[in-house]
This record gives C-alpha cells, sequence and structure tokens, in this order.
C-alpha cells in the first residue's frame, strides 16, 4: 500500500484550470451575447469561446454542477449498485419508503439490461434528460461489474447521454482507469473528514480487502483512498465534485479544513449539505438525538468555504433512484413493469431539437437579470437580505403560495441576487401536519427572509406572514425571478434610503428532514 | 457448513455474494441464502467470514447451530 502523507495537500496540476471553468459555468450566457453589452461573445473573454471546448461540454449541461443549469436539464439515477463497503452512521439500509427522498434509498433495484431500458424509455419520454448518474442505494465502485455493465450499455445505445457516478472513495483508487476508459466525466466523492479521530465518529467501520477495520484505523484508510483517488482523476482531467455531510459538533468547523484539502487536490466543486438524521429513519445519528443544522449554519458554512471554492447550493439530496428535474421526482412514472411494456423511441433529433429550445429560454432568463442588474449600478448600500421564491422552474415566479413544495432562497444586495439554497416546506408523510400547521411550517422554513415571491397568494396566508414579519410579494407573477428580486430590491432600498422603512435583519430558519411526499 | 443469513433482516443489498470466496451465497425469494454444504466459514481463506464482515445489518450472516461446525481438512 502507499505510503502516505495524505493531509499534507499534494499540489496536482489539474489538466484544465478548474476555477475558469467554474467561473465561466456562473457566468454562462450561451454563446451568442455577453451580459449588458449585447455584444457577440464567441472567442471573447466572456463566454464559451475561452473554454475547451470538451471542458464545456462537460458542464453545461449538468444539473448537478451547475446551479443555473439544473433548472433546465434533468438527471436520472438507477439503482444498480445495492451493496455497500462502508458503514455511515447517517445511513440506515433498511429502511425504504417510496415517499421518502434521499441518498442510500430507493424502491426497487434494477438489473444493469433493466437500467439501460429504464435509460431509454425516459430520455425518450423527457428530453431535457442529458445525464444519467449511478449514486446507490450503495457504492457503485463496491459492485463495479454491475456498475460499469450498465454505463456500456447506455453508451451503446444513447451516446448522447453523460455518465457520472457518486462514490465514498473506499475503491476509487482501483477504479479510476475503468472509469476514464468509460468515458465518465463526473465523479462525486463524499468526503466528511480528513482527520480519522473526526472519521471514526461517521464511520463505524469499512470494509477492505477482505476485512472489517473499525474506529480510527478505519478512517484513516478511507481517507487516504479517499484523497489518493482524488489526486487521480484530477490527473485524467475527470472531473470531480466533493459532497460532505455537516453534522453539528462532529465535523462542522473541520469542513472548513476539508474543503481546503479537497481544493488542494483539484475538486472543482463543494457540496456541503445538512444532516438528514430524523429518529424514524432508524440511523444512529438518528438515534442518538444528533442534530443537523438550522438554514443560517449551513450558509455561515458554505459562505465561508465560498472564497475558497466553489460551493453547490442547490443539491436536493435526491434518492438513488430519483427521475427528473432536481426537486422534482418522476421516479414513479419508470417503474420496472412500466419501461417494460413502453414503446420506446429513441429519437435523438428531437432530443436536439429540445435542448436547442431550452438554451433559447436560459439565454432568455441570463438576459433579464443582466438587464435588470444595470439599474443597481451606482446603488450603495451595505444591505444584504434574503427573499424566498415559489417556483415551478424555468427560472420563473410561477408557482402559487399554497402549491409550493419548497422556495428558492435568493440573497439580494448591491451585487445583485444570489441563488443560495432552498428550503423544502412539503408535509410529513407520517405523524400527519394538519393544514393549519403548514403555513406555521413555511414561516418556520423561511423565517430568516425578509419576502416571499410567488405566483399567487390567498387573503389568510398573506396576513399571517405580514404578522411574521414576511413581505409576500405576487406583484412579479410568471416573471423572471432574478430581474424580479432585483428589481424589487431596489425599491426596498429606496424606502430605506426615504426612511419610509427600517431594515431589520431577521432571525434563523430550520431545515425540514422529513419525507419528500411526489405528489402528483 | 457454518453461517447462515437471518432472512429477516436481510436487505437484499448483495454485498456477501461476491465476497464468498466459496460461491455458496446466492439470491433466493429476494433475499440472500448461503448453501450449507459450500460453506466454510472462511477458514482457510481469510481471517474471519467474509460475508458477516461486509453485512450491514449486525447479526444478520451468523453461525448456523443446527448443523455441526465446519471441519477443516487435516
Amino acid at each position: 500500500m502507499q505510503a502516505s502523507t495524505p493531509h499534507e495537500p499534494t499540489e496536482v496540476t489539474p489538466v484544465v484550470n478548474v476555477e475558469d471553468v467554474m467561473q465561466q459555468v456562473a457566468e454562462h450566457k450561451g454563446c451568442g451575447t455577453s451580459g449588458g453589452s449585447g455584444k457577440a461573445s464567441c472567442g471573447s473573454a466572456a463566454g464559451q469561446g475561452d473554454l475547451p471546448t470538451e471542458i464545456w461540454e462537460k458542464v453545461k449541461n449538468h444539473p448537478c454542477y451547475s446551479e443555473e443549469a439544473h433548472h433546465h436539464y434533468a438527471r436520472m439515477h438507477v439503482a444498480v449498485a445495492p451493496a455497500c463497503n462502508i458503514q455511515c452512521n447517517y445511513c440506515n439500509r433498511k429502511y425504504d419508503c417510496a415517499n421518502e427522498s434521499r441518498p442510500g434509498v430507493v424502491s426497487e433495484k434494477l438489473t444493469p439490461e433493466q437500467a439501460a431500458k429504464k435509460v431509454l424509455a425516459v430520455a425518450s419520454t423527457i428530453p431535457q434528460m442529458t445525464v444519467l448518474g449511478i449514486a446507490g442505494p450503495g457504492d457503485p465502485l463496491a459492485n463495479p461489474e454491475k456498475t460499469f455493465k450498465t454505463f456500456e450499455l447506455i453508451a451503446k445505445t444513447a451516446p448522447d447521454i453523460k455518465l457520472c457516478l457518486s462514490t465514498n472513495g473506499l475503491a476509487l483508487p482501483d477504479h479510476v482507469d475503468t472509469i476514464a476508459r468509460f468515458n465518465v466525466d463526473h465523479v462525486t466523492i463524499t468526503i466528511n473528514m480528513v482527520d480519522p479521530e473526526i472519521g471514526a465518529k461517521i464511520y463505524p467501520w469499512v470494509f477492505w480487502n477482505h476485512k472489517r477495520y473499525t474506529g480510527v484505523e478505519a478512517a484513516k484508510i478511507l481517507t487516504d483512498h479517499q484523497m489518493r483517488g482524488l489526486e487521480m482523476l484530477t490527473e485524467r482531467g475527470i472531473l470531480c465534485k466533493v459532497n460532505s455531510v455537516m453534522i453539528p459538533g462532529v465535523n462542522d468547523k473541520h469542513l472548513v479544513e476539508v474543503n481546503r484539502a479537497v481544493k488542494s487536490r483539484g475538486a472543482f466543486l463543494h457540496n456541503i449539505m445538512p444532516l438528514i438524521s430524523a429518529p424514524e429513519h432508524g440511523t444512529v445519528f438518528g438515534l442518538t438525538g444528533q442534530r443537523g443544522p438550522t438554514a443560517q449554519e449551513l450558509k455561515a458554512l458554505q459562505d465561508s468555504c465560498e472564497g475558497e471554492m466553489n460551493m453547490m447550493r442547490h443539491c436536493r439530496q435526491c434518492r438513488a433512484d430519483a427521475v427528473g428535474l432536481l426537486g422534482e421526482d418522476r421516479s414513479a412514472e419508470f417503474t420496472t413493469d412500466k419501461i417494460m411494456a413502453m414503446e420506446v423511441n429513441y429519437d435523438l433529433d428531437t432530443r436536439k431539437a429540445y435542448q436547442a429550445k431550452v438554451e433559447e429560454e436560459r439565454l432568455a432568463k441570463v438576459t433579464a437579470k443582466q438587464e435588470e442588474l444595470s439599474t443597481l449600478a451606482g446603488e450603495m448600500s451595505d444591505i444584504k437580505l434574503l427573499v424566498a421564491v415559489a417556483t415551478k422552474g424555468s427560472g420563473l415566479i410561477n408557482e402559487h403560495f399554497g402549491h409550493a413544495k419548497e422556495f428558492q432562497i435568493y440573497e439580494l444586495s448591491t451585487s445583485g441576487a444570489k441563488f443560495v439554497g432552498h428550503r423544502r416546506v412539503d408535509l410529513y408523510c407520517q405523524g400527519g401536519y394538519g393544514e393549519e400547521d403548514s403555513l406555521e411550517t413555511i414561516i418556520r422554513a423561511i423565517n430568516d427572509c425578509h419576502a416571499v415571491f410567488v405566483a399567487k397568494i390567498g387573503g389568510c396566508p398573506k396576513a399571517d406572514l405580514l404578522k411574521a414579519g414576511i413581505e409576500p410579494v405576487d406583484q412579479f407573477a410568471h416573471e423572471f425571478i432574478e430581474k424580479s428580486a432585483i428589481g424589487w430590491f431596489k425599491s426596498y432600498l429606496d424606502k430605506v434610503n426615504g426612511g419610509e422603512i427600517e431594515h431589520i435583519q431577521r432571525g434563523d430558519a430550520e431545515i425540514r428532514q422529513g419525507a419528500l411526499i411526489s405528489a402528483a | 457448513m457454518p453461517l447462515k443469513i437471518i432472512s429477516s433482516n436481510c436487505t437484499s443489498c448483495s454485498a456477501c455474494e461476491p465476497e464468498c470466496p466459496n460461491v455458496a451465497i446466492f439470491e433466493k425469494g429476494g433475499t440472500f441464502v448461503i448453501n450449507p454444504k459450500k460453506c466454510t466459514e472462511c477458514i482457510g481463506h481469510f481471517d474471519a467470514p467474509q460475508c458477516a464482515a461486509v453485512c450491514p445489518i449486525e447479526d444478520t450472516c451468523v453461525i448456523d447451530d443446527s448443523v455441526p461446525r465446519y471441519q477443516a481438512p487435516a
């Protein structure tokens, strides 16, 4: 085994400058215009022209890698990898509920052949489906034959679909070359620590080289393999995202160190997610009463890491068999029984035409944001505040307050509207929150926001929101989110400056822990 | 002959199947079972029974007391 000083960041020279890549993704305006100036950007500093085409192609349509792309492009996971080689205190392999949406959970396992059929069926039904991931419900690389067989079948039948996988990293060094050979262009590694002492509190054991290791020894093996695997991916030019679960009191402060360690090894995006630990899931953390972070604790950690590298904030912590846009699970439409009976007509041209239309829509949205942003030019204020938005997608304020299952959160300041997360407000499938409680649930979830943007809202909730200090805003119904938010913020600043209202800081908010109901 | 899988605990994750040096584990009726005629408790192969070491649910791959313990060939 490779002797290691794994925690000394060994600088790996990435094949591409990932910071440039992410900057381009963040600022993507499509090939054609560049921001407010409206001049052509192909080949200029503001567009795709500065990027190697193959890198651009890798990131621009991936909903899990770009918060901008996730409104337009969909992904699916196929649950071909049930086995796992480590045990995590936030996971319980016995739990399965069709209404539950979180990693590690799946309703039915698929063979590679069934998975390939399912991908074709979904891609034909949902033309914006561009990405196929294998994320479990165990670990893809603890099931290498099933995982790579699935990739092989899909590469043959649907060559335009991007392949990715999500792993705990224990077996990663053994499989990096195979991953490269199958043209898997995105890998996610879940890294919760780089200090084995902390790891011992998260992982009771790992199974490695025919042996079960426990405690600090187990965590040491895991972190060594994760760091080496990440370095090997970077050396081969495979884009790597790092997921971390924020566990207050265990690794919350330590994740800043994790952030530095993975950045120095070439990871291009860091996704810090809140711990899910409801007692009814039966996980170790659920049973010991380990709490998850509050909305503001999570945001503060993400903000503190952001100077170091790009942070992902739109993760929906989806199931290992999720289908559709993030936050909109359509897996129930594609059960094995249904897909086996489906007539599948994989029409590459139709898919391409649809995706071209999406690119147009995407461009319109970004242009609208740029126009409105220019109106903030010259405004001087230290005020930063959060607003919640009810949306069904397409970057529009197009959801009724009462129908929203989640709200998107934007931070507004004189530099514009920045997406900083989302809040679930759907009801529990067990336990029964009644109608009368749902408004309270929503207020708790967006309590740190100054306003909530909706397409429509009834009189009663409007009054209750105002009482809670949250302004309901329905005047921008069916308009672009960022443009509207910037417009609203400008008038808010005007009112503050004019002495009409006083700016008051808001309190903290709750992160919902329960099951996601996949309502029809 | 000695290990068995408690089927009510088995999540059917299949982790044990490829680890068995005797190819004694197979899927049957939605969970995994061990062919007692093939199981050697991993004696002569590994320090510990592999199915029990990799199983995510404690006390699921256990010694089957209803049959005699495996005797390694002399």
